[in-house]
């Protein structure tokens, strides 16, 4: 022991006198090593460590300093504590002893056993005692390394030194200029910026004495062993200056300025670091150097040297942009969002419609820049930008005969996953502005994939299915249509299997336990389903959306009837669900009508009645026979009988009589005859209806006694369509010729609507007839041809050629399973034609024109090669038809006559004259002329190409003239 | 020069208008075939546009600027195509595009189905030669240029016979 200790003092002695600095390893080895401990080296020190000389004095401290750096870890806490004391005291000491006393201090932070309160006394004699700039290199690094130590290891006793700490930080490191001692530093105000320490009233200190690098310019010397790079510096600052919103007030300004900088890299600086601040921030740290940000954000981007710098901005606006959207507003608080994009648009929206200006580009990119921050960000601004960006687009691609690539192209990801979120949005109005961005992008050729067009397909679906918002499911149907148009395929795999399941599977399980609600909003999935289903599998141009939404139900319904497999089920579904659902909406309709003639349903208007019946008739007319009976009895039995046991929702009254003349002539009820039309006219022939002569009394006595337009016409029709399918014989005769009786009854009577009724009902039956060949035709047309001459009725008997002879769309046709035989247009005209020969030649001259009109109308409805062969003969009375002031007439004369003078039979060279005067005399008129532009360019087609020139040279100058009428530019 | 803008080409050479066809014997017999010949392509030009189109620097009709001439209008009927050069007045006129769509336009009306039109500039007669061959050999461009109702209004002004 006694050797160790000689052996320590010697150590001791040639350490501080013989100032041989390698004994302080060997006795720092001697510590280690157990031989002599701390406390005795202390001892044997005491000498040197209290001699008047300073130099020796600060050589005694630093061999104990340098044996603490040593093995400080084997000291015990009282130790530690004796040290702490001794080496706080010998800071007030001499300055030459200040770095061994720095160095031992050092050495002791890194002390696991450290008592409690010491290192806040550690650091208040430091900060108190000592000057760090003024210290050296090593020393101010030992300092700054104390006090990452001590924060590592004591950060709950340094944050109670409180705002003190940050300050004695700040004075510590104020004027630092090595980058290696920076590091460090910036290590420190790192960890207190990050940590939370207390910065009290000292942020502004703790920002100016670190903000004065920014932006850091460093070039290291050439082969510099330290290897600090200017990145690291940056990187570093950077973390201090963005780690704290509580800085946004001075850094805000100072990047600003920064920017104005003429240095490219302290501008790239610049905005990255605005880009990580912003990360940090809330609007409200934001919101006074908006405009400034912006405005040079603007410019670095508009007027940009370098790509770097450009995206740096970009970037930057996007941090910043998305800062705002994610803040959460207070009340009282303006949207900061909304306010800068304003700012935003108001820049750069107006370069977007000067697209062959240099700016577009920038603009464009920094609005896709704040677009792609947020959701809110890109509503906006799609929604201010994206309308008129559309229109250009269309007007370019208007202006621009080839088409050019889709400038939405380079956006199409961003637009698609844009347009998405929202649709997934609950906002109706952001959903509504959703579904019209998506029908513009569709329309953009080739923009979408499939694979979005999938996407969109199944987001609409959903909505169909489950929004219960009327606009939003409106545009959304639109939406559909529109897409529906232009990508069918996606549509008939997706969209339409599944609402098709939708509708079909609910009525299955339908019971009468549902609530009311539940019916109703099944009603409404429903009709949701059906406009959606009319909407995708119609033209865009026959579906407009200004239609009632019922008509388009009734048209898809009539869509789907027209469709669907000829199978047992879809025929019961019609036959139990959907015939006795539409009657008895329509019914309900009509009762409600008759109590409230305010606010009547749109069931009772006649196009709603209109579309309905196509339905009924279409899907009756494929009934199977004896699903096809129970409907014709049903449909009887509830409109003689008032039988309404088979409707659902049964709340009617019990004593409906439909087909009976209403109190105060109300048609509400009456109408609906044409839904029984539409059932019992379309059944098949072997179905027989029951009841029938009962029927078609009830039915005559409507078609003469009511004056409703609609309920009047539709019973004649109805009594018409039954009438053509009853089978042959007396019972049908004798109903016939009372019914002739009847009319003519009534066409002798005074007033003028009772005869047109009775003509209505004429003119059916006389169609039934006709198509069946019927021999009491003949009297009716003798009836008709006398109506020629009647003053009132002459006109209508002329029109009523027509409607013999053309085909019908709802009744009386061969999808009805009428008795129509063939030819029967051929068979009148052979019998009737010379009748009417002289009916014209017997009538005075004020009749001639209906007989004219008659003619030129049943002339018109001929097949082709009849008319060419049939047409010599009554050609007088056509080219007398040329000069009648009827345009109608003279338009289906001329297109009688036109096949006819393509190929001119030697009966036309002899009226020639006559026919060319008539027709110089009608081109006069450019109106009258125009229907025939088209066909007649066609017809002169061929003569273009005849054999002789001279025909050629006529047909170029006749056909360059007809080109021109009409045209912008010619007559 | 009274007017405030400039000609672009205020002297123009002048050549002599050609003789009208005259008719022969055969033109008349109905048995003998006549041909789609240059001639006629050049007279459904000439008659009925060349002289009408409305030069609105000049009073003078494109034939007497020799626009069209009748060597440089090519017919093969059996192969039914027409081939037609047309000489801008000057290399920088700005009325080619329009002069060939009026010749091209007023061929496909005036022709058969049957023929293939091509309207293109006599080569080395316009600055921008090859773009004006471009756009008038492209179908749907001379498609899409027709739907257009201001050019198509300008086209049937040139069409339009005047009296002369």
């Amino acid at each position: 022991m006694a050797a160790d200790s000689t052996l320590l003092l010697s150590l001791v002695e040639e350490f501080v006198s013989g100032l041989q600095d390698s004994k302080a390893k060997d006795t720092a080895t001697g510590v280690k090593d157990g031989k002599f401990t701390v406390l005795q080296l202390v001892e044997a020190l005491g000498q040197s460590l209290t001699s008047s000389q300073s130099h020796t004095r600060a050589r005694g401290v630093q061999l104990l300093s340098e044996v603490l750096q040593e093995c400080y870890g084997s000291l015990t806490e009282t130790e530690v504590e004796v040290l702490i004391a001794f080496y706080e005291n010998r800071l007030k000491d001499h300055y030459v002893i200040t770095p061994p006393v720095l160095r031992g201090l050092g050495a002791l932070t890194k002390c696991t056993v450290l008592p409690p309160g010491s290192a806040v006394s550690m650091l208040r004699s430091l900060f108190q005692d000592v000057h760090v700039q003024s210290l050296m290199l090593a020393e101010r690094a030992c300092v700054y390394n104390m006090l990452i130590n001590l924060m590592a290891t004591r950060e709950a006793e340094l944050k109670g030194l409180g705002a003190d700490f940050v300050f004695g930080f700040v004075q510590s490191m104020d004027g630092e200029r090595d980058p290696r001692n920076l590091l460090l530093a910036f290590q420190i105000a790192k960890n207190i910026v990050l940590r939370g320490y207390d910065l009290g009233k000292f942020a502004e200190e703790l920002f100016e004495v670190t903000s004065c690098y920014f932006p850091i310019d460093f070039s290291p010397p050439p082969n510099d062993p330290h290897g600090i790079t200017k990145e690291e510096l940056i990187q570093m600052l950077r973390d201090v200056l963005t780690g704290t919103p509580r800085f946004a007030e001075f850094l805000l300004p100072l990047i600003i300025e920064k920017l104005d900088s003429d240095v490219q890299s302290s501008k790239l600086d610049s905005l990255q670091t605005l880009t990580a601040a912003v990360s940090q921030y809330e609007h409200k740290d934001l919101a006074e150097f908006l405009e400034g940000l912006w405005a040079s954000l603007r410019r670095e981007v508009f007027q940009t040297a370098s790509e770097k710098i450009e995206s740096a901005g970009l970037a930057a606006l996007t941090a910043l942009t998305s800062c705002l959207s994610r803040s959460v507003l207070n009340s009282d608080s303006e949207d900061y969002l909304s306010t800068f994009l304003d700012l935003v648009l108001k820049d750069c929206k107006h370069h977007l419609s000067e697209p062959d200006l240099k700016l577009v580009w920038p603009s464009a990119k920094l609005l896709q820049a704040a677009c792609s921050a947020s959701n809110r960000a890109s509503y906006i601004i799609t929604a201010a930008v994206m309308p008129s960006l559309i229109d250009q687009y269309n007007s370019r691609a208007q202006a621009n005969i080839t088409g050019e690539e889709s400038v939405f192209l380079a956006f199409r990801p961003s637009l698609c996953c844009m347009v998405f979120s929202a649709l997934t949005e609950t906002n109706a109005s952001l959903q509504i502005t959703a579904s019209s961005v998506l029908t513009s992008l569709a329309q953009q050729r080739g923009l979408l994939l499939d694979s979005d067009i999938n996407l969109a397909v199944d987001h609409l679906t959903r909505l169909v299915l489950t929004e219960n918002d009327a606009e939003v499911s409106l545009a959304v149907v639109e939406c559909a249509g529109a897409l529906a148009a232009l990508h069918p395929a996606a549509f008939i795999t997706k969209l339409i299997p599944r609402l098709k399941k939708e509708m079909f599977s609910e009525p299955m399980d339908h019971d009468n336990e549902r609530t009311v609600s539940e019916r109703h909003s099944y009603h409404a999935v429903r009709q949701r389903c059906l406009s959606a289903l009319a909407a995708v599998s119609s033209q865009p141009s026959s579906v407009g959306f200004s239609v009632v939404e019922v008509v388009l139900a009734c048209r898809s319904l009539q869509r789907i009837a027209e469709q669907v497999q000829d199978t047992e089920e879809t025929g019961r579904c019609f036959h139990d669900i959907i015939i006795p659902r539409l009657l008895s909406l329509a019914l309900q309709a009509a009762l409600q009508g008759e109590g409230s003639p305010g606010h009547r349903s749109p069931l009772v208007e006649e196009a709603v009645l209109s579309a309905m019946v196509p339905v009924i008739s279409t899907s009756c007319s494929r009934l199977q026979p004896t699903l096809a009976g129970q409907t014709a009895l049903r449909a009887v039995s509830l409109f003689l009988n008032g039988d309404v046991s088979f409707l659902p929702d049964n709340s009617f009254p019990s004593h409906i009589q439909l087909l009976k003349k209403q109190r105060g002539d109300s048609w509400s009820q009456s109408q609906m005859v044409c839904l029984l039309m539409g059932c019992v006219c379309s059944l098949p022939r072997s179905v027989e209806v029951p009841q029938i002569e009962e029927l078609l009394s009830e039915l005559e006595e409507m078609s003469c006694a009511c004056s409703h337009p609609l309920s009047y016409t539709s019973a004649a029709k109805c009594f018409a369509g039954l009438v053509n399918k009853r089978p042959q014989g007396d019972s049908l005769d004798s109903q016939i010729q009372s019914s002739v009786k009847r009319v003519c009854r009534e066409l002798d009577s005074a007033s003028a609507s009772v005869r047109t009724q009775a003509f209505t009902f004429m003119i059916w039956v006389a169609k039934a007839l006709l198509l069946r060949y019927h021999p009491l035709f003949t009297t009716l047309t003798d009836k008709l041809f006398s109506l020629l001459d009647d003053a009132d009725l002459g006109p209508m008997a002329a029109d009523g050629f027509t409607l013999l002879m053309s085909d019908s769309a709802d009744i009386l046709n061969r999808s009805c399973h009428a008795d129509v035989r063939i030819m029967y247009r051929q068979r009148f005209f052979s019998e009737n034609s010379d009748k009417l020969v002289q009916g014209f030649n017997a009538a005075p001259q004020e009749k001639k024109p209906n007989y004219l009109k008659a003619l030129s109308n049943i002339v018109n409805t001929l097949p082709k090669q009849v008319q060419v062969t049939e047409l010599p003969k009554l050609l007088s009375l056509l080219l007398e038809a040329l000069s009648c002031p009827d345009q109608g007439v003279q338009l289906s004369t001329l297109s009688c006559l036109q096949p006819v003078i393509m190929d001119p039979p030697p009966v036309l060279v002899q009226q020639l004259e006559a026919l060319v005067s008539r027709l110089l005399a009608l081109t006069s008129s450019p109106a009258m002329v125009l229907p025939f532009r088209a066909r007649v360019l066609r017809a002169l087609a061929r003569p273009l190409d005849d054999r002789k020139r001279l025909v050629r040279s006529e047909a170029v100058k006749a056909r360059g003239q007809w080109f021109l009428l009409g045209s912008p530019g010619g007559s | 020069m009274s007017g405030g803008t400039s000609l672009e080409n205020a002297n123009p050479v002048i050549f002599e208008r050609s003789g009208e066809r005259l008719l022969t014997a055969t033109d008349e017999n109905e048995d003998v075939h006549d041909p789609i010949d240059d001639r006629e392509i050049f007279d459904i030009l000439f008659l009925h546009l060349i002289r009408s189109i409305n030069d609105p620097e000049h009073p003078l009709s494109l034939e007497e600027l020799n626009v069209v001439e009748q060597v440089r209008v090519k017919v093969n009927d059996a192969e039914s195509t027409v081939g037609i050069e047309f000489t801008p007045t000057i290399p920088h006129c700005s009325m080619a595009t329009l002069i060939g769509l009026s010749i091209k336009v007023k061929l496909l009306r005036s022709l058969p189905d049957r023929f293939k039109i091509d309207v293109h500039i006599t080569p080395g007669s316009h600055a921008s030669e090859e773009a004006v061959n471009k756009q008038l050999a492209d179908k749907e461009r001379v498609a899409a240029a027709l739907e257009n109702s201001s050019l198509l209004e300008v086209v049937n002004q040139c069409l339009t016979p005047r009296d002369i």
